[in-house]
This record gives C-alpha cells, structure tokens and sequence, in this order.
C-alpha cells in the first residue's frame, strides 16, 4: 500500500515537471479563478465595511418626559439591553442633551441667550437605541410604545424615521443578500473554468490513461498521480494568486479607505489576515484541482 | 465445437465459446467465433483489415465485452470481469501494438519499469529487471530515451520489453509489425519468437503475409468475423 501511494506521488510530481507548458497553462487559468475567488473575499470585506457603516447610521431615539425620574429612565434602559434585538444602548441625561445643544449651538448669540434665560432645562432625557439587524427596529419599536411604558415616553423617533429607516434596512439586507448570491455565482463560475481547463489537460492525456490501463494499472493508480498534479497546481496557483493581488491592493487601499468609506485599510486587512486568506485560496485551489482532476479522469476508467 | 472446461479453468488455456460482437453502427465484427488456444502456443489470427482480428484481442484482454459467448483465461471468464477486477486480470497478459502505445512522457526505461510498478513489486527488482529486458530487446543503451527519441523498430521492442517485464503467460500483440519495415519487421518477430521459446504463448495478429508465412506455425484464419481456417502448420490463404 505504501508502494503504491509512493508511486502515486512520485508519478504525479514527474508528470507535474514534464508536461510543463500543460502545467503552465493550466496553473494561469487556476490563479486567474483563484484571483476571482480572493477578490470576492476582498469585496466582501469592503461590503461588510459598507454595510457597517450605513448601519452605524441607523438608530432610534426615544424622548422621555421632563418629569420621568432618571432611575425610572435606567431602568427602562436596562430592560431593553436584555431584548434580543438590541445591540447597545445609550442614555442621554437632560444636563447632557442641554450641554450638546448649546455646544452645537454656541455660535448663535441668539439661541444662547434664549436657552441662558430659562429657569429649568426643557430639553429630555433620551435613550439612543442600536439593533443588531436594521430590520428589528419595529420589534425594539413595538416594545417602546407598550402601555406600561406609555407614561414615560413623549416621543420615539423611529415613528418619525421609520420610512427612511426600513428603506435603508432593506438596502442593508439586499446588499447581504446579493453579496452572497455574487459571491456564490462567480465562485460557481471560477470553479467551473477550473474543472473544464483540468478536464481539457486530462483529455490530452486520455491514450496514456488506456496505456495504463493495457498494462494492468488499477484506478487508484491511473487517477492518483492526476490528483496530485491538480493539488500542485491548484497550491502553487494559490501563492500566485496572492502574490499578485498584493501590490494592487497597496495601490487601491488609499483610494478605497479614503472618502468612499472612511476608516477603511484594505491593504491592512490583507496584511493581517494573510495567513487566513491564504488557506482559503489553497483550500479552494486544491480542492477543486483534486475533485476536477478525478472527475475528468473518471470518464476514461471505464473498461 | 465443444471443450473440456475442467481444463480450461485449470491450465492457462484461452476459449472463445461461440463468441459474437455486434456494433450497433459497424454491424457484425465477429460471428459465432470458438477457438481454444493452449499454453505454449504461437498462435497467428491472420485476416484482411476488419476481419476481426484486432477484435479478438480487444475481447481477449477485456477491453471490449461480447454480445453473445463466453471467454475463458484460465481460471478467468473474461466477459463476466468487473471494471475493478480488470487491472489484476491484465496484469497476466502483456499486449504489444502496432501504434506502440508508450506513455511519451516516460522514458524507455520508465516505460517498462511502470508494468512492474503497477503490479507493486518493490523497486529494487525494478532496477534489476528492467536493464536486462531491455538489453534482451537490444535498447540497453537507450534506457534513458525517450519514445519521441526512439525509432519505430525502437518504440516497438520498448513495447515489447513492457509487455514481457512482468513475465505474462501470454503476450498479444496487435500487429506489431505494421508500422515497421521489413528488417524490423524481422527484429520484432524473432523477439516475439524467442518470447514464445521461453514458455509463453504469444498470439500475433497481422495482415502481413511474409510474416505468417515464415512462422510456420498455428494459423487461425479470420474473414468477415468469422473463423474460416484454423491449421497447425498455417499459411497465409483468404479464399
């Protein structure tokens, strides 16, 4: 047996080096796929940054009476971080909301004077509220405007947003959605320019196959060392793949973390994750080398 | 005809039992076709071009199954072989062609040493035997070569050392001689000749008269699929 697997290795190594431009052309295609594969992660990430930050847009408010008690407010406050829905949040006192307004406003003689000559601060105690999907802020809504919290509450601003607010959960949603649906249809489509460039290369190589058939090789034999040479391909494809990819994310980083969204380094995510996208690409390279070449080598084992 | 099958599954014997092959698109390759050939023999299947004779052997090492009949190789019936029991099955035969059929990315040396490996004998052997068969075929010094590099009377006693490497009970070869001119037509018989004289048997399919002629030996006779002589001491007659 391990004879056998030995030979499997040393035969697919040796075809490997001498059916060089096969490899050649072979690996090109590979890491053309491969790129497409590590672009799509790459277009994820800048997608999930996206979608994050129109996220981080979204939040609803609610406004309590003057005359609810701070203790009253807290503990609402704490109720709420216990639903499900809820991602964090934020209390807002009234001396916080006044000293807001009059730093946003602090260059308006006007309302400064105005604000200045009032005996008591008018503004109310708040509760910035975060879901943690877009689409729950009706759930977090509909808990807010139950009876028993109906005499704190003045006003709740998801009433108010709540359009804008379910448009941009859908835009969110659909964004995920259709990242995924993308990303699936062209990791289909990389995987099937794969399997049919392997399947050429293993047609060029179909005599061999009847050959060692004749001469008494049995399946494993014939199909191993094919499968080796698509785990070569698709592994040095992977560090192709990269290596390419590098420098024209250094390049592009800039331009992407720059006004389109703030606060985003690409190149640094790839710099950091590299280990991690590295498996993917060999993980993907070598798989679907392994599973082409098996596939394409299946049809000529018959009889 | 009828045959003792106690002794067919017994000794290395070859029995076509009233073997047809119809194509669907080509018709009628072989009709009704009984031959028994025993050990030992050099047996010639001599015939026109499509009087099916390179269907015989493709039945013989399984690559292609009866539509009617049975075939016997020893303790193997042939046409009951499944695809998994197939490569053991082979390993008792060696099959030359008249194409050659080496594997091109191989060298000479690797190209033989590969119907050792696949049986599994272990690598020391492999680099005792494969040296010796080849200079017995007269290539020692192209071990290293090639079959792109290789003349054609080269390629075929390439094909010829693979085929006897793993010292087969029986040897095809499919005419052998067909892509060759007259002096190595005469290498490639006296090889498959001097096979035979060391206890194989070795079944010759040719179109080539001079070939069979100067045999002298068993001729079995082939003319629209089916078998119309069958002589010990044959000549090379159509009609």
């Amino acid at each position: 047996m391990f004879t056998i697997i030995s030979r499997i290795f040393h035969f697919g190594a040796k075809n490997f080096w001498r059916n060089g431009w096969l490899s050649t052309a072979t690996i090109a295609i590979m890491t053309l796929a491969l790129i497409v594969f590590l672009g799509l992660i790459i277009s994820g990430v800048v997608m999930g940054s996206a979608v994050n930050l129109i996220k981080d847009e979204i939040d609803i408010s609610v406004y309590f009476n003057t005359n609810t008690s701070e203790d009253q407010i807290l503990s609402i406050q704490q109720s709420l971080e216990g639903l499900s829905q809820v991602a964090s949040v934020d209390y807002v006192s009234q001396a916080q909301a006044l000293a807001t307004f009059q730093q946003n406003h602090a260059s308006d003689q006007q309302i400064s004077q105005a604000i200045n000559a009032l005996d008591s601060n008018p503004l109310e105690a708040s509760l910035n509220i975060k879901a943690k999907n877009p689409s729950e802020y009706g759930a977090i809504n509909d808990y807010l405007s139950s009876a028993n919290l109906a005499p704190y509450i003045d006003k709740i601003s998801y009433t108010e947003n709540q359009v804008v607010i379910n448009r941009l959960a859908t835009i969110v949603r659909d964004m995920e959605v259709g990242g995924w649906a993308l990303t699936i249809f062209l990791a289909l489509i990389a995987g099937l320019v794969v399997f049919n460039t392997i399947r050429l290369a293993i047609y060029s190589n179909r005599d061999e196959i009847g050959v060692m058939r004749v001469v008494g090789a049995s399946n494993s034999l014939v199909r191993g060392p094919y499968i080796v040479e698509g785990v070569f391909w698709g592994a040095i494809a992977a560090v192709i793949s990269l290596v390419l990819v590098a420098p024209v994310l250094w390049l592009v980083s800039p331009y992407l973390g720059g006004d389109f969204i703030p606060g985003l380094n690409i190149f640094q995510y790839f710099y950091t994750h590299i280990v991690q996208l590295f498996l993917y690409q060999l993980l993907f390279g070598v798989l679907i080398g392994m599973f082409s070449s098996f596939w394409a080598v299946q049809r000529y084992l018959k009889n | 005809m009828e045959f003792s099958c106690l002794v067919c599954y017994d000794s290395l014997v070859i029995v076509f039992q009233g073997v047809s092959k119809h194509y669907s698109d080509r018709g009628v390759a072989l009709e009704d076709v009984s031959i028994q050939i025993d050990p030992g023999e050099f047996v010639s299947l001599a015939g026109r071009s499509g009087a099916g004779k390179s269907t015989v052997i493709k039945l013989l090492i399984g690559e292609e199954r009866p539509s009617k009949g049975r075939i016997f190789f020893g303790q193997y019936e042939v046409n009951k072989l499944q695809d998994g029991e197939l490569p053991a099955f082979r390993r008792h035969i060696g099959v030359v062609f008249q194409d050659f059929r080496l594997l091109p990315a191989k060298t000479a040396y690797e190209n033989v040493a590969f119907a050792l490996e696949v049986a599994g004998r272990p690598q020391r052997e492999i680099m005792e035997l494969v040296p010796q068969v080849l200079d017995m075929v007269g290539l020692g010094d192209k071990m290293k070569n090639f079959p792109s590099e290789l003349s054609g009377g080269e390629r075929q006693r390439v094909a010829i050392a693979r085929a006897m490497i793993h010292r087969p009970e029986v040897v095809i070869a499919d005419e052998p001689t067909g892509n060759l001119d007259p002096f190595h037509t005469f290498e490639i018989i006296k090889l498959l000749e001097k096979i035979n004289q060391l206890g194989t048997t070795v079944v010759l399919a040719t179109h080539d008269r001079e070939v069979i002629n100067n045999l002298e030996r068993r001729v079995i006779t082939l003319d629209k699929g089916r078998v119309i002589r069958d002589e010990k001491k044959g000549k090379y007659i159509l009609v």
